[in-house]
């Protein structure tokens, strides 16, 4: 389970994900911030689009091996792939491999899987960053997202580089390793599961009085940020790439 | 659970999810008996490594007793006929049904006592042999419970979990003559003993479940608590084990590391009150034990999943129901909104493979693929891929599997909207295009997007993609050079 982190490259490639593209760019551009302050070059190769995750967890393959060929033929150099995602990370790094099985990408697909980082993964084990926090005292709640935890299992990661924020003081919620109930087109497609889980989960960040949400996938950020306002309540979610920018200028 | 309702598992999915999830009282008693019994197995687990150790070895163990699996079949029919023990195979639910009745008929026999077995739930015993006049009373506490309520099983391991105690208490008040109402649990289970002891002693014939069969000794090991195991494959003359053919183990040392993994995950306990090892019908030495044993081998589908190496793996489970406690979608909505006898994710795993995807396949949409079940399985099936993969054969006739319906869940619009979104996501002109429209016309963007918008505020696009501020930002949107 443990893996082997290579020495801090001088270029790496970034794969901004769909969801923060269109919905939370300030994440990415924060992320590719974040690593070019460590001294390495960023590539964001403009054919990029989706890693495939949403038509793969609802059963369509072949639409998802279209798209993530395509994906695959962003990435050719061998330098990693930075991704501010454990969700869009894990399915290059766990499905891709078996999507291509057999196939003449099948090889392309396992060198991608291979070089793939969730962002806050990179910037601890591979760039072995050291954060001085510059920001007013903040009491946060964190939510790992489920690909975080038991997918990609970075989210002690996340934790180790919230942990260098000297002002910052991380409260936990009850229950904090279960799913926020997005699961991609889980949330559209068993609604009232999914809307059960959500509001269990808001019950539980809302009740440790954190000032503010800090997650690593824009997915349960999405889902949470929607539930809350909803509501009524107030608590603002930010991507974890964000909040560190902001903090540490 | 009876097999005329298999049919019906896709039916009506969604409404006994909703009132599944509208009924507060069964949303707490699945709430706190979950929360409970996932603290009782992380206890037994203190330490990580040793948990990932057995688990592995779990598999290991499961992996190559499925590997030999039809030897290792033929092997335990030759050591059950030596030891005594009369071996009959059903390949279907109806043939099992029908080698069952036979058996009772050969004796003249009306009256059955069952200890627990998931298997006859399957298969619909109970109602079958009412259909046949014949009286099946189930004598573990909690299926006891169960059938008193004319309902089903809602956990594999423990089938009344849906009640609580003062529920428990008033079922036993109204349905038995001359109970009083009380919610004091001894009293409640001395009630149930007190009726259950008399009926072992009519019973002509006692039917059981089977957790291991071995097939070098020709030994049915039974793992229980209650002692009504013990007693339902003992005092009746005649005892019949039910057992799925995947249940097969190579020898008693492969038992140890499985049934250690089995009661820590299930139920929190390092070993059973009871472990019962049958070996054949009673000696002429010996005073007690049935005169006959039987044991009925179901296949029901086992074969077809066995002949996929992926799906090949659901038969690895041990029905510790370790990832129905830890599955957040089966805490909120219980064991009977599944509508099948096997609920939570190895329910959603291994319905569609028995009954057809076309019956039970939609089912597998009630699943965030979070991750959890996967974690706590001790034989590490890999529940999530599973039922993606069961998802994928649904929507496609020409899946490799052999499950039968597949395709038949296919939706055209959907795919259609499939199609169209890899098309999108394949060409960068498409999507960049896409991006531009969503950022620019964000406005117009409707603030109510199906059942998304019915728990959440709408998703806004921002003005600017990354695309957009790559592009402004100079930041390098070519190929890196080949230095290293």
């Amino acid at each position: 389970m443990t893996r082997d982190y290579p020495e801090k490259p001088k270029q790496v490639y970034f794969f901004g994900t769909c969801l923060i593209d269109l919905f939370y760019p300030e994440a990415g551009l924060h992320g590719i911030q974040l690593i070019e302050r460590e001294g390495i070059a960023v590539f964001f190769p403009p054919e990029q689009s989706c890693c495939g995750q949403p038509a793969y967890n609802s059963g369509y393959d072949d639409e998802a091996r279209s798209v993530a060929a395509a994906q695959i033929a962003c990435f050719p150099k061998d330098i990693p792939v930075v991704v501010p995602s454990a969700s869009c990370a894990s399915m290059i790094r766990e499905q891709y491999p078996s999507l291509f099985e057999g196939s003449s990408l099948e090889q392309a697909a396992r060198s991608l899987a291979e070089r793939t980082y969730e962002l806050t993964e990179f910037l601890v084990e591979v760039c072995h960053i050291q954060l001085k926090d510059q920001g007013e005292p903040v009491k946060i709640v964190v939510h790992h997202s489920c690909s975080a935890q038991r997918h990609m299992r970075t989210s002690h990661q996340t934790q180790k580089l919230l942990n260098q924020l000297g002002n910052v003081a991380v409260v936990q919620q009850e229950r904090a390793n279960e799913c926020c109930g997005f699961g991609g087109t889980f949330s559209v497609k068993a609604p009232e599961i999914s809307n059960a889980m959500v509001q269990d989960k808001c019950d539980s960040l809302m009740a440790t009085g954190a000032q503010q949400l800090v997650t690593g996938d824009c997915g349960c950020m999405m889902n949470i940020t929607g539930a809350i306002e909803k509501r009524g309540d107030q608590l603002n979610g930010k991507h974890v790439a964000s909040f560190i920018w902001e903090r540490t200028q | 659970m009876t097999t005329q309702d298999a049919g019906h598992i896709n039916l009506n999915f969604k409404n006994r999810v909703n009132e599944a999830l509208a009924d507060q009282e069964l949303r707490g008693n699945f709430r706190g008996a979950m929360d409970f019994l996932m603290q009782k197995r992380a206890a037994m687990f203190p330490d990580q490594e040793d948990l990932e150790a057995l688990r592995k070895r779990g598999e290991q163990v499961r992996n190559r007793c499925l590997q030999q699996l039809p030897d290792l079949l033929e092997q335990l029919e030759a050591q059950c006929v030596s030891n005594g023990i009369q071996v009959h195979w059903a390949e279907t639910a109806e043939q099992a049904n029908n080698i069952i009745l036979g058996i009772m008929r050969d004796h003249q026999a009306t009256r059955m006592v069952k200890g627990k077995s998931m298997a006859s739930e399957e298969i619909g015993l109970n109602h079958f042999l009412a259909d046949h006049g014949i009286e099946a009373l189930e004598s573990d506490m909690g299926e006891y419970i169960v059938q008193l309520d004319h309902s089903t099983p809602s956990h594999i391991i423990m089938p009344a979990i849906h009640k609580n105690k003062q529920q428990i208490a008033r079922l036993f008040h109204e349905k038995t003559p001359g109970v009083e109402y009380t919610e004091d649990v001894d009293k409640l289970i001395g009630t149930g003993r007190e009726v259950l002891r008399q009926k072992f002693f009519e019973a002509e014939v006692g039917l059981s479940g089977v957790n291991f069969a071995v097939a070098e000794t020709g030994t049915l090991c039974l793992v229980e608590n209650e002692g009504n195991g013990r007693m339902s494959t003992t005092v009746p003359p005649v005892h019949i084990a039910l057992c799925g053919i995947e249940k097969v183990v190579q020898s008693l040392a492969d038992i140890p590391p499985l049934y250690r993994l089995l009661t820590r995950s299930a139920t929190g306990q390092a070993i059973t009150t009871y472990f019962n090892m049958i070996s054949g019908p009673r000696k002429p030495d010996e005073l007690d034990g049935p005169q006959e044993v039987h044991l009925v081998l179901l296949d029901n589908g086992r074969s077809r999943m066995y002949a996929d190496k992926q799906l090949q793996q659901t038969l690895r489970c041990i029905r510790c129901g370790a990832c129905m406690n830890h599955c957040p979608v089966y805490t909120r909505i219980g064991g009977h909104a599944y509508g099948s006898t096997y609920p939570g994710p190895i329910g959603q795993v291994v319905s569609p493979q028995i009954w057809g995807l076309n019956n039970a396949g939609n089912i597998t949409q009630a699943c965030s693929l979070n991750g959890a079940c996967r974690d706590a399985c001790p034989v590490n099936i890999p529940l999530p891929d599973l039922i993606r993969r069961l998802r994928h054969d649904g929507n496609n006739s020409t899946a490799e599997g052999q499950t039968a319906g597949q395709g038949q869940l296919r939706k055209p619009a959907e795919a259609v909207i499939w199609k169209f979104w890899a098309l999108l996501n394949r060409s960068p002109l498409l999507y960049r295009l896409t991006l531009w429209s969503a950022t620019r016309f964000r406005k117009l963007i409707p603030s109510h997007i199906g059942p998304w918008t019915r728990y959440r505020s709408a998703p806004r696009p921002a003005s600017k993609s990354l695309h957009d501020l790559m592009k402004a930002s100079g930041t390098q949107t070519n190929h890196p050079t080949n230095q290293p």
